[in-house]
């Protein structure tokens, strides 16, 4: 049995998953920073 | 401790440390993935399906590990009311639930070239799926608060009691019979040749720190909506 396509998709789902959750944590810190910054500059 | 549960202080930290922690870890688990899939031999046993070795171990150490730390949290949070507690075990919540179904995921993808099965309803595997339960518990009963600044005294109780799986992971493929080998990594050294063993310490850590990461970014996120709604609130009230 060749092992390589399950090594591809192991690593493919972890790279994804990893990335995914990375992506989604900054975006979000970003925006809530941002949106706090922008109240406090208002006031 | 007490000193770092303020939430100034610990932005004054947090900021900095969020992109040294990443890019050290994105850097070391990139090295220890090229060198894990590249570099190293095939296992006289196992061939070139040993390789998911390096992220299955990592991500098997964060999600126990995560599971520890919300542990901890929560009994800070019980025992010394510290504000930032329930913001950390809300944080490491989601990011321990996607390392355990990646180490349920890749150890399902590596167990059918190797034991010829997808699943086995052994003491390993179905105590990690547990865990993976009780992070979906435990993010369920977080995300029915109203306050995200903190979670309830029933959520952090929740992540204590849950921690008596953690030893049951450790201990299960000794206790009982198992598909899973035993423990290759113990105090008392490895039984893994060095050879194949290298790169899996530069994933470990460099996993690790992405996860600390990742965990500071989300900690900063719930700390400033925390804030902000604080904010408008005063401000509706005035």
């Amino acid at each position: 049995m060749n092992h390589w396509p399950f090594i591809i998709a192991a690593y493919a789902l972890t790279f994804a998953g990893t990335f995914t959750i990375l992506v989604l944590s900054y975006l979000s810190m970003r925006r809530a920073e941002a949106a706090l910054a922008a109240l406090e500059k208002d006031k | 401790m007490h000193a770092f549960a303020n939430p100034a202080r610990f932005l004054k930290i947090a900021r900095p440390m969020t992109p040294f922690l990443l890019v050290i870890g994105l850097m070391l688990v990139f090295g220890g993935c090229f060198s894990g899939l590249f570099l190293t031999p095939p296992d006289y046993l196992q061939g070139e399906s040993v390789r998911i070795l390096y992220i299955h171990v990592p991500a098997a150490w964060l999600g126990m590990g995560g599971w520890s730390a919300i542990a901890i949290a929560s009994l800070v949070q019980l025992v010394w009311r510290h504000p930032l507690a329930g913001i950390a075990g809300r944080a490491i919540a989601l990011p321990g639930a996607l390392f355990t179904a990646i180490c349920l995921v890749t150890g399902s993808i590596w167990g059918r070239p190797t034991w010829g099965t997808w699943w086995e309803w052994d003491g390993r595997m179905t105590s990690m799926l547990v865990l993976l339960f009780l992070y979906i518990g435990y993010m369920a009963l977080a995300n029915s608060e109203d306050d995200r600044a903190s979670v309830s005294r029933a959520t952090a109780i929740f992540g204590v009691v849950g921690a008596i799986n953690i030893p049951i992971i450790n201990r299960s493929v000794v206790w009982w019979n198992s598909l899973h080998q035993g423990p290759s990594i113990t105090l008392k050294g490895s039984t893994i040749a060095f050879e194949l063993l290298w790169p899996l310490a530069l994933t470990v850590v460099g996993f690790s720190l992405i996860f600390g990461g990742i965990v500071l970014m989300r900690m900063r996120a719930n700390l400033a909506e925390a804030k902000l709604e604080a904010r408008l609130r005063r401000m509706a009230s005035l």
